[in-house]
């Protein structure tokens, strides 16, 4: 490459003149930028790092939010499989998708939630775009409510709640609040307590549900919960938001496991829904996922789509291809689709067996402890009930890694580490 | 985008070879992949830019993460000035890509600035005008330098004419933001097209760049791009810090940026048979637009249509600034069904041997009947 002999080299002088320059201004850290804290490390990558580090043979790593077949190994579902087969032998170009994603695939997703005659899509009612996954989804509704929502712009979120939730809507200027969820003492729903703070909620708040296998605790309202909830957000004059990054997961009917967000939007509830194909698809990492804003009105929807694409172009311009094809030709195709339904319906009951697995292990380690939330809880991730120094002592002592508020990732337990599991559990328990 | 002879997308054969091989093979997945890219993609696409030899590479105070796009690596880098380092005042040129400007406002800067870089008599670059415009330009204003192909006019920056440039950054304290969309497409040389920003580098400038392999790789719709960070020199201590806040906004925007097209981005930047077939297919992708450039010209001019077209082929990339006014481009479209943007932005690539004897005489019509 040229380089001049008239180069003048750029002192370091320009830089220390220059207050605003990233590394000088990042060198007087202390005085500027004491305010901005150091990231919080991210707990669930600090447990794989760990069990990677780990030489134990019999660690198991329950930490991370990924299926993994009876061999603990990633598990690309045969659906997914075949869709690319499909989609090679069509030799598609790779030409930008629209901004809101391809309208077939926003189509497919919102039948996929709310069911396939549902009246909202029927009637135009529903402003969907394709998002960067069930995340990029969620940014999109939090720039899209802190710019145009016209109440209380506060979220409230379950206790507890995904910890990159807060993160989003702060970063979108959004305010995050709470209300009662998980009961430590029944590792179970706090009904009473949930129904009690929603009651309590201001008017035109936000509030987010999970719309199944809620994340990280597992704990689920019942229906019948959930038809009272509605009520309640109903009189409040509240705003669901609901984020379903497990329909099909839960219980292995995508049907069931949209019961919620299906019984609001059926109650009349204007909604936001974000959905999430990283786990009931396997696509993790190409990031498919829907927004989708239901209104009252076909104008509502065509305006606030108008908003939304707005917010999308200086984000990323347009979303990726690759993931949502797949989804499309999948939900498109009824073989494809059946052939889907069943693979996540194999996911869904691997895990509801290895859960009883461990609880009935437990049972037969003669573990004196009341274990039923294992089998009561629904979803990839379990709450134990066991506290930080017992999480740690799992950790160093059998070498099972997990995250300090004692959940695990029942994707991470097979048929063949679920003994030790439960022997570990056992021992640290009792 | 990139259009072939017959005006269709062109998926570039490395690429559709590299795809059979990468789905059918043992370790091929869908699993998440970091918050900002795999280690191999964080190499590898940063070298392409600043070049093997980078010392600021080697010496790690230049770093680069993987991004949604280039779109995406301009936001979170505009992001990562406003939010994190307070920068307020952005410059774009006058004219530019039509989404530059939103995306530095909705990162959180509050002004807006435009440098003059078009001129219509000179049909080239105004390049007093430039530098008068950054020499006023107010200490810590964030700069936004089109490395080449530069869209929509099409008209570069000589080698003189970018030290100039960096002495004003220089001597402004500028902040330098470039934003690196055709590597590879202007003169069909990777090396030479990256030549203003690795001479930056050299110079010391502290930087951002934003790359995208949209065009260059013709990967489009996998939305794969990099923001590359370069510190001062000695400052290589500031990484951890700064890719903590990028980590940040990464997760509160999209987690981790798309897996299969970065994969096969990874698999031709870490071979060198794969960057050989790449690097013909950019000669094909250039040498057709170069074609139709001086096919273009070659016609106007014996026509006799009023007008010198010589920065036809003074002109690079994909795209051009024909020089024609509002009213001029609003007839061509609607009397000869040649569309380009209003503000008289061609793209090239729609030229081709069935079509270039039409376009030529729909711009003689149009230049001859249509005055301002």
């Amino acid at each position: 490459m040229a380089t001049s002999s008239r180069i003048a080299s750029v002192s370091t002088s320009l830089l220390k003149n220059n207050q605003y320059g990233i590394s000088s201004v990042v060198g007087r850290a202390s005085s500027w930028w004491s305010h901005v804290e150091m990231g919080p490390p991210d707990a669930i990558l600090g447990v794989t790092e760990a069990y990677k580090r780990d030489t134990n043979p019999k660690k198991i790593n329950l930490g991370v939010g990924a299926y993994r077949d009876d061999n603990g190994k990633p598990y690309v579902l045969p659906s997914v499989l075949k869709a690319e087969e499909r989609l090679s032998a069509k030799k598609l170009d790779k030409e930008y998708a629209p901004i809101a994603g391809s309208a077939e695939f926003c189509n497919l997703s919102i039948n996929l939630a709310l069911g396939e005659d549902n009246e909202q899509s029927k009637n135009g009612l529903n402003a969907t775009l394709q998002g960067i996954s069930g995340t990029g989804s969620l940014r999109i509704g939090a720039a899209f409510l802190a710019k145009f929502f016209p109440g209380n712009k506060e979220v409230y979120l379950p206790t507890p709640s995904w910890g990159n939730h807060t993160p989003i809507f702060k970063h979108s200027g959004l305010n995050v609040q709470q209300y009662r969820y998980y009961d430590p003492k029944t590792c179970g729903f706090d009904f009473q307590g949930a129904l009690q703070d929603i009651a309590k909620i201001p008017e035109k708040s936000i509030i987010l549900f999970h719309a199944c296998a809620h994340n990280p605790t597992g704990v689920d309202p019942k229906p019948e919960q959930w038809a009272e909830i509605s009520k309640v957000v109903q009189q409040k004059k509240l705003f669901p938001f609901f984020d379903m990054a497990y329909q099909g997961f839960a219980s292995g009917d995508v049907a069931r496991d949209a019961f919620a967000v299906r019984h609001f939007v059926k109650n009349g509830h204007e909604i936001v829904l974000t959905q999430s194909y990283a786990k009931n698809m396997g696509l993790y990492g190409e990031r498919a996922g829907a927004f989708s804003l239901i209104t009252s009105s076909k104008e509502a929807a065509q305006t606030t789509l108008s908003q939304l694409k707005i917010i999308v172009r200086p984000m990323y311009s347009n979303p990726p291809i690759h993931g949502a094809r797949i989804v499309t030709e999948i939900l498109s195709d009824p073989s494809l689709k059946s052939q889907w339904l069943q693979d996540v319906k194999g996911m869904a009951d691997r895990i509801i067996s290895v859960r009883t697995q461990l609880r009935d292990n437990l049972k037969k380690e003669g573990s004196q402890r009341d274990w039923s939330h294992i089998t009561d809880q629904i979803g990839m991730f379990c709450f134990t009930g066991m506290n930080q120094q017992q999480a740690e002592r799992l950790t160093k002592d059998f070498s099972v890694y997990l995250t300090k508020d004692g959940r695990i990732s029942m994707a991470g337990v097979t048929s063949k580490n679920v003994d030790y599991l439960a022997h570990a559990i056992h021992e640290i328990t009792k | 985008a990139y259009r072939d002879e017959d005006g269709e997308p062109w998926v570039l054969p490395v690429v559709l070879d590299l795809e059979k091989k990468l789905v059918q093979s043992v370790t091929y997945n869908h699993e998440y992949i970091l918050f900002l890219g795999t280690d191999s993609f964080k190499t590898l696409a940063p070298r392409l830019i600043l070049g093997e030899e980078s010392p600021a590479l080697r010496t790690g105070r230049a770093f680069g993460v993987q991004t949604v796009s280039g779109t995406s690596a301009l936001r979170v880098g505009a992001e990562l000035l406003a939010r994190y380092y307070n920068y307020t005042t952005f410059y774009i040129s006058d004219p530019t890509w039509d989404n530059h400007e939103l995306t530095f406002l909705y990162a959180g800067f509050s002004t807006s600035r435009k440098y003059r870089y078009w001129d219509p008599v000179k049909r080239g670059v105004d390049f007093e005008g430039l530098i008068e415009d950054l020499r006023e330009a107010p200490e810590n204003s964030v700069i936004v330098l089109q490395l080449c192909a530069h869209n929509p006019t099409g008209c570069d920056l000589t080698k003189k004419q970018w030290t100039e440039v960096a002495d004003v950054m220089q001597e402004r304290k500028l902040f330098t933001f470039f934003d690196a969309a055709y590597q590879g497409l202007a003169s069909g040389n990777l090396e030479e097209d990256a030549w203003a920003v690795r001479y930056f580098a050299d110079r010391g400038f502290e930087m951002l760049i934003a790359q995208t392999f949209s065009k260059n790789m013709g990967l489009y719709g996998e939305r794969i791009g990099c923001l590359t960070v370069v510190l001062a020199k000695g400052r290589s201590e500031d990484a951890t810090n700064i890719l903590s806040q990028l980590t940040l906004i990464a997760r509160a925007t999209y987690i981790s940026p798309p897996k299969y097209g970065a994969e096969i981005v990874t698999a031709v930047l870490s071979d060198p048979e794969l960057m050989e077939e790449w690097k013909k297919c950019l000669r094909v992708m250039v040498d057709r637009v170069l074609s139709m450039r001086s096919g273009l010209r070659e016609r106007l001019e014996k026509m006799e249509t009023p007008g010198d077209w010589e920065y036809i082929t003074n002109q690079i990339g994909m795209f051009s600034f024909l020089g024609l006014t509002p009213r001029q481009v609003e007839y061509i479209r609607i009397k000869h069904h040649v569309h380009m943007l209003s503000n008289g932005r061609a793209n090239m690539c729609g030229l081709n041997d069935k079509n270039i004897d039409k376009v030529a005489e729909a711009i003689h019509d149009t230049v001859t009947k249509v005055h301002d």
